[in-house]
């Protein structure tokens, strides 16, 4: 899960991570308050959305002066903003974060993330701040610098030390900088976080280790214990048919083609979408009903399927295990009949209880093309949306 | 032979009083998986399909010797359940559990080093050895008895694979799924070392899909030590970056983990890699001719 800025500021803010005074305004009134609040000569307005990239887009302000606030809050709020990570539709800003403008003398990149190959959790640190760290990591691997974190007894003094030492932090900024390094990494386990990002992390001509930014993620599967952290989801932020999957636990993500996908399993989810591409066809969504999908939760996914209105087939895809095809047949069916059928349907049923999901399709009387494999499956609904 | 589980492995199965864990008992039980015991806190003296219910572990493996473990607990206590299978010194510990948050898994990870334990999983569909012991949630009925390993991060893609080898005659000695998660027990390398070692076994399909690296390293690691022929396939490569697809691990992020550098190095490996899904199974019967090792696969 996302947050915006303002948010993960305040999150890191409770573990004593120097963050700038700001606040969040929704309207180009609350802004200016926020402004005369903080009281700086220099105010940075910045537009929240859930993607980077804001600065270059022209969603970053540095004001001088309320009446600047005022201007540049009325310039950003409602603007679509155009990043590498929005993709070209953009996004509109609906958010801003108001904060206390600062003297930098340098910028630096601090990140926490989970490393793969050694399962265990990584702080990564950079003097190139400010940049695209998968740039800096391309161009100029040897200035990025690793640290290692064993779980037991987290990121140790001598880590921090050895990163801040290595990105050239000034002698007497050392301890605000481990201290600063230290409690990130507390925040990101006691919140459980997947990405914690602070690009830049600055120091200031008053002497302070500061994020400027932060971008901070959340792992999905550890939001049930995390209750303050899911209460921060902005829906605005994203899809209406992936909100309406997630309140079903579906795994849904949605693309732009127009064949309608419904599988179980993840990887022969997007090896499904792969095989309708290799066929020529375009899939419309990625879908993972998972393994204790109930017919309910199958008849919800078939309608979230249905009310994309670009989708003009539908290619069900089962190998059943966990999941039972009898169930997928029963909520097929039974979606079928609360919202109707009018474009092809073509289901391909293996595993798991098979002859029973295939009695229920077949006595159901469904105008339902079946598939002998995965391969015909994919063929026939990309000859039949054609 | 075959690797990590045979006719002598003895399961407990975690969880076994939830609809799921009672389910695939059943599955278990029915397909010849010899399960000596449940665990369920304060379920202990009761019965699921004749097979008795312990509080502990511990318990459970005094009282009838059981080696292996097969978790179906649900996610917010899978790591408790697999520190305490790793506790009871089984051999082996399956977790089928998905949605496991990962923090639980790097400490999992950290306590399990030096320990007896094999891991498989978490978030996967487990280990069968066809005919002789099937462990977790896979359909039993697609997989034949033969001399093809089979080792995936996807359980439904895993399926799909045996399901054509086993179509086309060519029988498996044990299929391993993974498991989906960023952080898992045994990975790609160590199952390629069994199946290496493992004398039933005369070639290896490895299925792969986006996110990580653990498919390059394990094509590093054929290249170098290998003696069996191993074909690939990689789901997701049409796949949009930045996007978790499902499994916690799928995700293309920074640039890294795209379908596109995993099938390179994989093919660089010496690995062939199936072009589609569907075509996994055929991908390998070619293989296995151009090795000379068709006659000998040929089971059924």
């Amino acid at each position: 899960m996302n947050i915006h800025e303002y948010q993960g500021k305040d999150v890191l803010r409770q573990y004593g991570v120097n963050v700038p005074n700001g606040y969040v305004a929704y309207t180009v009134d609350e802004a200016v308050q926020a402004a005369e609040k903080l009281g700086t000569d220099v105010t940075v307005v910045k537009a929240q959305i859930h993607a980077g990239g804001r600065g270059k887009a022209g969603g970053v302000k540095v004001a001088k002066g309320l009446d600047e606030v005022r201007t540049y809050a009325d310039e950003i709020l409602g603007k679509t903003l155009v990043t590498h990570q929005t993709g070209p539709e953009g996004k509109e800003v609906k958010r801003l974060l108001i904060e206390e403008g600062c003297d930098i003398k340098k910028e630096y990149y601090v990140g926490v993330v989970l490393d793969r190959a050694t399962s265990r959790v990584v702080m990564m640190a950079s003097e190139e701040g400010g940049t695209e760290i998968e740039e800096v990591a391309e161009a100029t691997p040897e200035k990025i610098f690793k640290e290692v974190i064993d779980p037991v007894v987290g990121l140790s003094g001598y880590q921090a030390r050895r990163l801040a030492f290595n990105i050239n932090i000034p002698d007497e900024l050392m301890g605000k900088a481990v201290k600063f390094m230290m409690a990130l990494y507390e925040a990101f386990v006691a919140k459980d976080c997947s990405i914690a990002e602070i690009n830049p992390l600055v120091t200031t001509g008053d002497g302070e280790v500061l994020a400027l930014d932060a971008k901070l993620n959340f792992d999905d599967n550890a939001l049930f214990r995390q209750k303050d952290i899911q209460e921060l989801r902005d829906l605005d932020e994203e899809d209406e048919k992936e909100i309406e999957a997630s309140k079903y636990d579906l795994s849904y993500i949605s693309l732009n083609g127009n064949i309608g996908c419904m599988v179980n399993g993840a990887g022969l989810a997007m090896s499904t979408m792969d095989i309708i591409k290799h066929y020529g066809g375009d899939p419309a969504n990625f879908l993972d009903v998972g393994g204790g999908a109930t017919a309910e939760k199958v008849t919800e996914a078939f309608k979230i399927i249905l009310s994309d209105a670009n989708v003009k087939g539908i290619f069900v895809n089962i190998f059943g295990g966990i999941m039972k095809c009898d169930v997928i047949a029963e909520g097929v069916v039974e979606a079928t009949k609360q919202v109707g059928l009018e474009i092809p349907l073509v289901v391909r049923l293996e595993g798991t209880n098979v002859e029973l999901g295939k009695k229920i399709l077949e006595e159901s009387g469904l105008n339902i093309t079946s598939a002998g494999s995965m391969a015909d499956g994919a063929e026939k609904i990309v000859s039949l949306v054609k | 032979m075959s690797v990590f589980v045979n006719k002598d492995t003895k399961v407990v199965v975690q969880g076994i009083t939830g609809g799921t864990a009672k389910f695939h008992t059943k599955q278990m039980l029915e397909y010849g998986t010899n399960i000596v015991a449940g665990v369920t806190p304060k379920k202990g003296g009761s019965e699921v399909e004749g097979v008795p219910v312990f509080n502990t572990v511990k318990e459970a493996v005094e009282e009838t010797g059981a080696n292996a473990s097969v978790i179906y607990v649900p996610a917010p206590f899978a790591a408790d359940a697999i520190l305490e299978a790793v506790d009871a010194e089984l051999d082996l510990a399956i977790c089928i559990t998905e949605h496991i948050p990962v923090m639980d898994m790097v400490k999992v990870k950290r306590y399990m080093e030096g320990k007896k334990t094999r891991l498989v999983g978490p978030n996967c569909p487990g280990v069968i050895t066809p005919e002789e012991c099937k462990i977790g949630i896979m359909p039993g009925y697609i997989h034949k008895k033969g001399h093809i390993g089979v080792v995936s991060r996807s359980g439904t893609l895993t399926y799909e694979a045996v399901h054509q080898l086993s179509e086309a005659g060519y029988g498996q000695s044990t299929a391993v799924g993974i498991g989906g998660d960023p952080v898992n027990g045994t990975d790609f390398i160590d199952s390629l070392k069994a199946f290496n070692e493992d004398s039933e076994t005369e070639a290896v399909i490895m299925i792969g899909e986006i996110g990580g690296t653990a498919e390059e390293e394990a094509a590093e690691w054929v290249k170098a030590n290998m003696k069996k022929p191993v074909v690939g396939f990689i789901g997701g490569a049409t796949a949009p970056p930045g996007k978790r697809m499902g499994h916690a691990g799928a995700i293309i992020s920074g640039g890294k983990g795209t379908a596109d550098e995993k099938i390179r190095v994989m093919n660089e490996c010496g690995i062939q890699v199936a072009e589609t899904p569907a075509v996994m199974g055929e991908t390998m019967i070619r293989v296995l001719e151009e090795n000379g090792l068709k006659e000998k696969c040929k089971t059924h």
